[in-house]
């Protein structure tokens, strides 16, 4: 259990809150004070900010900042060609406006220094930047600075920024949001008036109130609830009616039974001159509903905004080939410039730009964003490719036949929807119970109603209206969403997105938590450690050829190689006929020959001898060879996450099993395990063996959690009941998983499953209280005991309760960020680099002047 | 009491008036970052010493 505390006592970088690595010499000037970094990243990220005097930052952020990505290879100045502007770019007077999706916001003080920031640059006349939905509207003069420019600011202070492409969604979702906002508006204003009519008309039941008033403050009421019943209800109604159409009965329909019978009772009941009036206790209720209602459609939309980067899955660029077949020399240009007949070449990884035909290479493509369909789609030579679908296997060779903005809108507009809109299986269950409530209720009110007419019969229709009031499952029908909502709303501010309804559900119940090595345990960035040439060939021809094997690779072994290959000026030959094994390597053929790079036994299948021995201690190898003997030796290490150590040892106590599965050699992954306390590992697994290992867990009756990332992890994520990505890692895993931790921190991870913990546990006390209130305050109405009043005051506080209880999820924060364990006494141990964050503010709070401590031992409050 | 025949239907007429004032402001776009304007006033838009650009 030691093991995790020296993760915690490392230095904090000063900028992103990570440990610094021991001898780490990357510090920066802040304040007069000099602060230590984790990496190159945060050390310029941070010098720019203090150079422009933006330092108030690091003194009003509530968390760290994101941790610096490597730098990334897209070409800002695309975006100042008219082409690809004509999508997001608008003329106004002269100047140009664009709205920019920015990432890596962590906090307020985020928002305030890219304003800030961007406000500085010469040229730049407007910024503004909605915090929650993390997007800024950005108004230049062309004449003075571009967007290349603007961009290019964003990421000089360790943000990135791209454009917001989807405008059709956006302006649908703030249409939704402001009309959502709008109903509840009608709805509290008609439930607050009609209550202030409703109460004297109580009080004064001896009969003082004269005739005429009464009546007035009847029709008064029915003025104000009419807008409520049919503008506000609205969609309870036509929910009721569509299921009614469909002969199903779900949550919508008691709903709108309960408004509809109450509302017209009371309708009729002051003409009459008989009965009770319920306007009060019916606008109350479906004031209570939007409010659910709007605080789930808000914790989606956030969800949905910050996952909205998963919108590059369609590229704005693609790699066009300048001659084909003659070279394979690639333009980099706008996605929008494709022209039919255009030869384009897909990486691995990457999502087709245009609707086109494959006519080179032979590859799998995942559509399920655009099918529904999770399997891998093998494509050959002839057939056809979908704009929108992912290059799971090895470059693809495209030749254009459509392009054009109806598909990739519509594509754009599928991926969000299926990200927001998926109705949790929590929910849907809640309306089956919902089906046999209702069928229960009308039994109960038609008993009633035969009762009372064979006893009294001019009580008879009160007394059903009330039954039939006070069982409207007001605070059933609350009690799952708001819960949802609020969790989700928490996840997302904690850097956890869920991006399905069932994550939160799933979570609670995972029994056994599989991880894979790279990139995810792991830095996923390999430094190359050793390169030895075999065989007789010099060091700048083996390094050649397995650079030339990995050009088009997404692995994190092909970019360092390619890196190494770069700084020593080698010139990498063209290869054909590439094919990546998952799992396993890259082939191709190099004048003629067939080359493979990858693990030893892929490689000596191929020259046909084994490998020779080398002692790699814990470092990944990696072979290059070709048909007649071996080339190189490469040997990569990669370092643990910081946070690792401390994560599993964390799930571990909370009783979850944990299993490392890694297609990475044996001996590389039971290292790792090693130091991290696993036994349960193995190494060396192609990726359907992790998917084989997986089911028969689930066949034990196991509930999986994977946490993977990385392109050959994506059948394995589909697999598990619940799957996590690192929001670091490749975008197709992402899209396909249940839940992501952005900015690739595992410790959110520990966050997750509290929250999660703790939602189930309101989830069921809600349920719990609302099927209580139904069955104490049904033997009432019955009876005939209920008046309208007391039907209101039931009604209102049923409801009340379950929201409140549910909110209570966003603001405890108090408890719950670790896991519940056996031995309590370790929580200190496990805090997050969040509540650091917060410590740290606290302690400043206190001591504005004395600066900020550089690491974490300091940064508890004393 | 007679005066609350007056004064219910001035309510009424309140109401709507609020209702309308309301209806402006979400159009307007008041409404669309709930958020932002809270965390926005604790910023220091004037940073007391920025060194020469």
């Amino acid at each position: 259990m030691t093991r995790a505390q020296p993760v915690i006592d490392a230095p904090a970088c000063y900028h992103c809150g990570l440990p610094v690595p021991a001898g780490s010499r990357f510090v920066a000037v802040i304040d007069g004070a000099q602060r230590s970094m984790c990496c190159a990243g945060c050390q310029a990220v941070a010098e720019a900010i203090a150079g422009e005097g933006l330092t108030s930052y690091y003194r009003s952020r509530s968390a760290y900042a994101a941790r610096q990505q490597e730098a990334t290879s897209d070409d800002l100045a695309l975006y100042d060609l008219p082409e690809v502007q004509r999508d997001f770019v608008r003329d106004i007077d002269g100047a140009r406006e664009a709205t920019l999706i920015l990432e890596g916001i962590t906090c307020a003080a985020c928002i305030w220094l890219n304003e800030r920031h961007l406000a500085g640059l010469p040229g730049v006349q407007a910024v503004e930047i909605n915090y929650t939905t993390h997007r800024a509207r950005v108004r230049w003069d062309p004449a003075l600075v571009s967007l290349s420019a603007i961009l290019a600011a964003v990421s000089a202070i360790g943000y990135r920024a791209f454009p917001a492409t989807g405008s059709s969604a956006e302006q649908a979702r703030r249409r939704e949001s402001r009309t959502a906002l709008w109903r509840l508006f009608v709805a509290a204003f008609g439930m607050m008036q009609v209550m202030m009519y409703a109460v004297p008309t109580y009080l004064a039941q001896d009969g003082s109130m004269s005739r005429d008033i009464l009546a007035l403050m009847h029709v008064a009421s029915l003025i104000l609830t009419v807008p409520v019943i049919f503008y506000s209800a609205a969609p309870f109604l036509l929910g009721a009616w569509r299921d009614l159409k469909l002969r199903r009965l779900g949550m919508d329909v008691p709903v709108a039974l309960g408004i509809g019978v109450a509302f017209a009772a009371s309708t009729y009941a002051p003409f009459a001159g008989v009965g009770e009036v319920y306007f009060d206790s019916i606008a109350m209720f479906v004031f209570f509903l939007l409010c659910a209602r709007y605080l789930e459609m808000r914790a989606r939309q956030k969800a949905a905004a910050s996952l909205e980067y998963l919108e590059r899955a369609l590229p704005l660029a693609a790699h066009r080939l300048r001659d084909y077949p003659a070279s394979r020399d690639t333009d980099e240009v706008p996605a929008v410039s494709l022209k039919p007949g255009d030869w384009v070449l897909v990486k691995p990884g990457e999502a087709v730009p245009a609707d086109g035909v494959l006519v080179d290479g032979e590859t799998e493509t995942d559509e399920s964003l655009l099918s529904g369909e999770s399997r891998p789609v093998v494509k050959r030579v002839g057939m056809p490719l979908v704009a929108g679908a992912v290059n799971r296997l090895s470059p693809a060779i495209l030749r254009v036949e459509q392009v054009g903005e109806a598909t990739r809108a519509s594509h754009i507009r599928r991926l969000t929807e299926r990200a927001a809109a998926q109705r949790p299986p929590l929910v849907e269950i809640t309306d089956r119970i919902a089906a046999w409530f209702v069928a229960g209720v009308l039994a109960v009110a038609a008993a009633t109603a035969l009762f009372w007419v064979s006893t009294d019969g001019s009580r008879a229709l009160w007394v059903t209206v009330a039954v039939l009031v006070v069982t409207c499952p007001c605070a059933l029908s609350l009690a799952t969403p708001t819960a949802l909502a609020v969790s989700i709303g928490t996840l997302a501010r904690r850097g956890v997105v869920a991006t399905r309804g069932h994550a939160i559900e799933a979570l609670s119940r995972v029994t056994h938590v599989v991880f894979d090595k790279t990139g995810t345990l792991t830095q996923g960035r390999l430094t190359m450690v050793a390169f030895e040439p075999l065989g007789g060939v010099t060091r700048g021809q083996a390094l050649a050829l397995a650079a030339a094997l990995e050009q088009g690779s997404e692995h994190p072994i092909a970019s360092t190689i390619q890196a190494a290959a770069a700084a020593e000026g080698v010139m990498a030959p063209t290869p054909v006929a590439v094919r990546t094994v998952a799992g396993s390597g890259v082939e191709g053929r190099i004048d003629g020959v067939l080359h493979r790079i990858g693990n030893a036994e892929f490689v000596s299948a191929l020259t046909g001898t084994p490998a020779p021995p080398r002692d790699f201690a814990a470092a990944t190898p990696v072979w290059l060879g070709h048909e007649r003997g071996w080339l190189a030796a490469l040997t990569f290490t990669d370092s643990l996450r910081p946070d690792a150590a401390q994560v599993i040892a964390a799930l571990q106590t909370a009783g979850k099993r944990i299993i490392i599965l890694s297609g990475d050699e044996p001996v590389v992954v039971r290292a790792i395990a090693e130091r991290l306390g696993v036994a349960d590992v193995e190494g060396g697994l192609p990726p359907e063996a992790k998917h084989a290992r997986v089911r028969a867990l689930q066949e034990q009756g196991a509930v999986v959690a994977m946490v993977g990332d990385g392109v050959n992890d994506a059948p394995v994520l589909a697999q598990a009941q619940l799957s996590i990505a690192m929001g670091s890692g490749a975008v197709l895993s992402q899209a396909q998983s249940d839940l992501v931790l952005l900015e690739g921190r595992l410790g959110r991870l520990l966050e997750a499953f509290s929250v999660a913990r703790r939602t189930m546990g309101i989830v069921r006390q809600n349920l719990a209280w609302a099927v209580a209130y139904n069955v104490v305050a049904l033997p009432f109405a019955i009876a005939g005991y209920v008046t309208p009043w007391l039907a209101g005051i039931g009604m209102g506080a049923s409801s009340l309760i379950v929201v409140l209880n549910a909110l209570r999820l966003g603001h405890d924060r108090t408890e719950g960020s670790g896991l519940r364990t056996r031995d309590s006494g370790r929580t200190q141990g496990r805090r997050t680099t969040d509540e650091r964050a917060r410590d740290e503010q606290k302690a400043e709070g206190a001591a504005p002047d004395t600066g900020h401590p550089a690491n974490s031992s300091v940064l508890s409050p004393d | 009491m007679d005066i609350l025949y007056l004064l219910i239907p001035l309510s009424l007429v309140l109401v709507f008036l609020i209702g309308a004032v309301f209806w402006w402001s979400l159009q307007g776009g008041q409404f669309d970052d709930l958020e932002g304007p809270a965390h926005r006033i604790l910023q220091d838009d004037d940073d007391p010493s920025p060194p020469p650009r």
